[in-house]
């Protein structure tokens, strides 16, 4: 059975076979003495120690040890000393650089002047060096501290510690730290060690070799091995999880793949006047390439622009000169309400007529934006919508409560807003569980018949529209502060692999 | 958020002081909730310095500065009528019935004061004027402050930086009418403007030469934007008095002749435009507001403005300022059934009081409707039509107070085919062992071709780039999963590193057409995935190829994959009938394949695909090992191999 021990546990385990109070005294002499390795045997003692075959405490002791430098500066004083004593012999006159390099060598010239150019003991006189102090009148302090390091044997409380930071700057002294362990029996002692197995194996198996094993204790409180494998991104598990919840209320997902829309479909189609502040370059990316859209339903682009100048439909419009130049403009989509306009224009021309509907759609959104913590200039827009007949604001109100105790909010508050496209506007606030907080969670209106009639939708025909972010729920679940470690090529993978499923209270069922 | 909302600064005690009560900062808050404005911070000029970064104030100083409250209060777009002090106020004392919405009335005086315009002139540059007179007005510093803080406001949000309107406010008594506005030539021009540096104070300028030097003056960058808005006209705006003295340089800056200061009584205001109907809701916003201290209140003397043409003709006239008040009509039952409320008309009338919609009554219509006829005053230009009207009797209802309900309407959910199927392949390509990223659209021209030795090709391109990073919209997945790597260094590459991306890029093409509308782009859905370890990794990513086309039901062609050991597996696979794909070496040599140059030397392959809709073969990726100079291009120290597929053929029927 020996042929499980290693040599250092076989003589750690015989050493202590003499008595019951047998004992190492200090491994590091022990080691010595019996010719091992001194590591060697650490990691023996550290072994038996997990089985309860010894017992050990801890000796680690560290002490200065003086460098090649600071012997020198025991022997002879300090190179600023040295210095000083050449610039006094050499009287008022002073003493040239090389002239003093010669003196007293290149090494002490440049450390000692230093010091005693910083300690005011010299000073600069044309191109000679002068002393300015006698050197009855200082004292070489660097030699006292390291003479009471030296005397000490290294003790770190011979000086204090900043003086042990002055000395280690200088490179004069060294902390050595030296590990050892005074070792005795454990509970478990016995002068051989019997290994004993970590884990079961098909060997055991086949030969029946479990049966008489004697296994290890497992340690129940270390971590379990990583499970591999791919990860999904954190943003886009709640993308799936919005999604499920969307479709579980009975809402059909908008085609949103394409980025690049007019400023028709954009801004003109929602009745958003074309001097409104959004369409600056501020705020919306404009293209050059390609810069114009081609076509546009022209039918409908006229009672758009009609709309815009002169009203209609009981309104009175915004009373402008439309430009088409303008409607052309090529951009990144601000929203993804350009894409629901589009659905509810279709929606009113298709065959057999309007009929209602309920759409929604998460996709990304182009800002020109400010960047800072909580702002990329691309982010991701979940949008609802239901357009039937006489639709109201109290409808509005019940579907935006169905969503979002979907996810776990369910006090919520309705502030008055102006949003170009709708009316009647209101800003969403809930009060976050996880937060603990009342905070604005997202955007919601009736959007406006001027925006509704030209599309050729039923006069009571009322579509009711909320929205919000994908990135600020998120940040809120995966509690991440900066967007930038949530969307980008800057997210750290480990973050990835940590996110735990996306899973909401619904509150909708008990 | 989805609209700019203005923010107007105001002194916590002097906006009680004007409310004629006090609040708490919690009630205060509340009181703006329900009114539909936010208080959105709650700070003091000291507090203001010592959390500004750019601050260069000594401690003393900063201890130095007024530690009394201001409110910032975010108001809506659309209500200009809240952007001072005066507005917000009066606006809370009718919300909270302490006031009754005040009549805005033109006087008539003796001998109407005139504005005559040079139309053939000003029409070249900035055709329309409107203007007004505030009589016998007391100001105070803190009004002083708050008649420039408004025209401030003004210019920024619906004047659009002044291009829309410009404000020019002077002392009557200065100058003497009838005044002319007239465009002239930039030379002809001549007057000593409102001081904007001190080394040039009293003096003469002409048009020119005063546009050159805000342009240049350091101490003249607040006027510097607005210097091109006229710069390049043959002639210049200019509003003059009886004399022919400039007494401003719209959109730039008023003469020093008429300048107005704390002392003036007498105001005339005039607006300047390219859009009438922006001018008319600035002047009355500015007149309605500040008429308040007028020895009379609330009355404005009206301005008659001729427009002649070049013969002296007069070929149009108004009179200023407009001041409506529009009877408007919105239907009882109407207004219930949008709110979703059940209000008695008479209760909807009390209501209108509150939001400066009264007085309201009750007419019938030809049907014999009940219609709520309501005044909009000259204040709230928002309104445009009854649903307006609609939501004001929302808001003084109560929003909290509305009783939800769920609608009837009956439908069926359903997802995007595409967007489906990119989850089902997300799902599994985690479970294959890779690690989803989230990247940006919008790259620089760098990274999404010079960088992966592509030759660059057409791609959609940023008008207004925030910065180089946002030059173009990519065409490629791969430069952003590159990026990650060269992100996530630190992490251990020894077993492989493996990410995937199911995203867009965008590519130009003016044959889409999507809802009637031909923009000159389309969207593509692509999978790109990427591998880098100890070795490159490329039988791995050419594993992910064949395990992609086996979870899309199609199965490899014949010949491709012959020779390989298919196990017993094969005879499990299920395809989809006339559906097949093989893989074929990127041909590199002649410089024709544009993805070639990314993949090291015959290590890349492309991906084609055979469908029984087109019967022929169709690339529809490639993968390969990276090129080296890729690699080091995107500071990624390890070989590594990728795929981009185009998973929109997969869908085809």
């Amino acid at each position: 059975p020996k042929a499980n021990m290693s040599a250092e546990e076989a003589a750690i385990l015989t050493h202590l076979s003499s008595g019951p109070d047998a004992v190492i005294e200090d491994t590091l002499t022990w080691s010595g003495q019996s010719k091992l390795d001194h590591k060697a045997v650490v990691g023996a003692v550290k072994s038996l120690q997990t089985d309860a075959y010894v017992t050990a405490s801890d000796l680690t002791k560290s002490y200065f040890d003086l460098s090649a430098e600071a012997k020198d500066i025991l022997a002879n004083g300090s190179q600023e000393i040295i210095v000083l004593g050449a610039l006094c012999e050499a009287g008022e006159a002073g003493i040239s650089m090389p002239d003093l390099q010669a003196k007293v060598g290149k090494n002490v010239c440049k450390i000692g002047m230093g010091n005693c150019m910083k300690n005011k003991w010299a000073k600069k006189d044309g191109g000679n060096l002068v002393a300015t102090k006698a050197l009855a009148d200082v004292s070489d302090e660097v030699q006292a501290h390291l003479k009471a390091l030296a005397d000490a044997g290294g003790s770190e409380s011979a000086v204090d510690a900043k003086t042990v930071q002055a000395l280690k700057r200088r490179k004069l002294i060294n902390l050595v730290t030296l590990k050892s362990y005074r070792v005795g029996r454990g509970e478990s002692y016995a002068p051989v060690r019997k290994k004993k197995a970590a884990d079961l194996t098909k060997e055991m198996l086949d030969s029946g070799a479990w049966k008489t094993t004697e296994f290890k204790q497992y340690n129940f409180q270390t971590l379990g091995e990583k499970v591999g494998g791919g990860y999904l991104h954190p943003l886009l598990k709640v993308r799936a999880e919005f999604r499920n919840i969307l479709l579980e209320m009975g809402f059909h997902e908008m085609p949103t793949n394409k980025w690049v829309e007019s400023s028709f479909w954009n801004f003109d189609s929602l009745f958003q006047p074309q001097s409104h502040p959004a369409r600056d370059a501020h705020d919306t990316f404009f293209i050059k390439e390609p810069s114009q859209t081609v076509s546009l339903p022209e039918d409908y682009y006229d009672r758009v622009k009609t709309m815009h100048e002169v009203g209609g439909s009981g309104s009175i419009g915004y009373r402008y000169d439309f430009k088409r130049e303008e409607t052309l403009k090529n951009l990144l989509r601000t929203h993804t309400t350009a894409v629901s306009s589009q659905m509810l224009y279709k929606l009113a021309n298709q065959e057999g007529g309007f009929k209602p509907a309920r759409y929604f759609s998460i996709d990304r959104v182009f800002r020109n934006e400010t960047m800072d913590a909580t702002h990329l200039c691309e982010f991701h827009q979940v949008e609802g919508l239901v357009a039937d007949y006489n639709l109201s604001l109290g409808d509005l109100i019940g579907t935006i409560e169905t969503f979002f105790k979907k996810i776990g909010i369910e006090k919520l508050r309705f502030k008055p807003a102006f949003n170009p496209y709708t009316e009647p506007s209101m800003e969403i606030f809930g009060y976050h569980p996880d937060l603990k907080q009342w905070t604005e969670i997202g955007n919601s209106g009736m959007f406006r018949p001027e925006m509704l009639a030209p599309m050729g939708l039923p006069e009571n025909v009322r579509v009711i529209a909320w929205g919000l972010s994908l990135e600020r729920p998120t940040m809120i679940k995966y509690r991440i502060k900066n967007i930038r470690d949530l969307f980008g090529h800057k997210v750290d993978m480990s973050r990835t692999r940590m996110a735990p499923v996306c899973r909401f209270d619904d509150l909708n069922t008990e | 958020k989805t609209a700019k909302m203005p923010t107007l600064a105001v002194n916590r005690d002097d906006l009680f002081a004007h409310i004629g009560r006090t609040y708490d900062d919690v009630a205060f808050d509340e009181l703006c909730f329900e009114f539909g404005v936010e208080l959105d911070e709650i700070t003091s000029e000291r507090e203001e310095a010592l959390k500004s970064s750019t601050s260069k104030l000594s401690k003393k100083q900063i201890e130095a500065l007024d530690a009394s409250v201001i409110y910032k209060i975010d108001v809506p777009a659309n209500r200009y009528d809240l952007l001072c002090i005066e507005g917000l106020s009066r606006s809370l004392k009718i919300f909270l019935g302490d006031m009754d919405a005040p009549v805005y009335t033109k006087t008539a005086p003796d001998r109407m004061v005139t504005m005559t315009v040079q139309a053939d002139a000003t029409s070249t540059v900035r055709p329309y004027v409107v203007c007004a007179i505030l009589r016998d007005v007391t100001f105070t510093p803190e009004r002083y402050a708050s008649f420039i803080d408004l025209q401030d406001q003004l210019h920024r949000n619906l004047c659009r930086q002044r291009t829309l309107v410009a404000i020019g406010t002077h002392d009557l008594d200065a100058v003497s009418g009838p005044f002319h506005y007239d465009a002239r030539c930039p030379d002809d021009i001549e007057f000593v403007p409102l001081k904007s540096s001190d080394d040039t104070a009293g003096q003469a300028f002409t048009g020119r030469t005063l546009l050159q030097h805000y342009a240049t003056h350091p101490d003249c960058k607040h006027l510097k934007p607005y210097v091109p808005i006229i710069q390049d006209s043959p002639l210049y705006p200019v509003v003059l008095d009886n004399e022919d003295t400039v007494m401003s340089l719209p959109p730039i800056i008023n003469g020093d002749k008429s300048k107005i200061t704390l002392g003036t009584t007498n105001v005339f205001v005039e607006c300047t435009a390219t859009d009438l109907t922006k001018a008319n809701i600035v002047l009355d916003t500015v007149v309605t507001m500040f008429s308040e201290y007028c020895a009379q209140p609330y009355t404005v003397e009206p301005v008659r403005v001729d427009y002649v043409d070049s013969a002296g003709a007069t070929t149009n006239s108004h009179v200023t300022p407009a001041l409506p008040v529009r009877r408007v009509q919105a239907g009882v039952d109407f207004i219930n059934s949008l709110i979703g409320i059940n209000e008695p008309a008479a209760n909807m009338i009390e209501l209108c009081n509150k939001i400066q919609l009264g007085p309201a009554s009750l007419v019938e219509d030809v049907g014999g409707k009940q219609m709520l006829e309501v005044s909009v005053p000259p204040t709230r230009s928002d309104i445009l039509h009854p649903v307006d009207v609609a939501e004001d009797v929302g808001i003084a209802y109560g929003y909290n107070n509305i009783v939800k309900r769920v609608p009837a309407t009956n439908t069926v959910g359903g997802e995007q085919p595409l967007n489906k199927l990119g989850d089902l392949l997300r799902d599994e390509i985690g479970r294959a062992g890779y690690t989803e990223v989230l990247t940006h659209g919008l790259c620089s021209i760098r990274d999404n071709f010079t960088a992966l030795r592509r030759p660059v090709t057409a791609a959609v391109s940023l008008s207004n780039p925030a910065n180089v990073e946002y030059e173009v919209v990519r065409t490629s997945l791969l430069p952003g999963l590159l990026k990650t790597l060269q992100h996530n260094k630190s992490a251990s590459f020894a077993s492989g590193f493996k990410i995937f991306e199911i995203s867009d890029v965008v590519l130009p093409d003016d044959q889409n057409v999507i809802t009637e509308t031909i923009v000159g782009a389309r969207n593509e859905r692509r999978l790109c995935a990427v591998y880098a370890g100890p070795t490159s990794g490329f039988e791995t990513i050419h594993g992910l190829v064949d395990r992609v086309l086996t979870l899309t039901e199609v199965a490899p062609e014949t010949e491709y994959g012959a020779n390989s050991t298919k196990g017993d597996e094969e005879k499990f696979r299920v395809a989809r009938e006339g559906w097949c794909y093989t893989i074929r070496e990127l041909d590199g040599a002649n410089g024709q394949d544009a993805d070639a140059g990314t993949y090291f030397p015959g290590r890349a392959a492309e991906i084609l695909l055979t469908s029984p809709e087109g019967g022929e073969r169709v690339r529809i990726g490639t993968f390969g090992i990276l090129h080296p100079e890729v690699l080091g291009a995107f500071d990624v120290g390890y070989p590594a191999s990728c795929l981009e597929i185009n998973l929109e053929p997969l869908m085809q029927k």
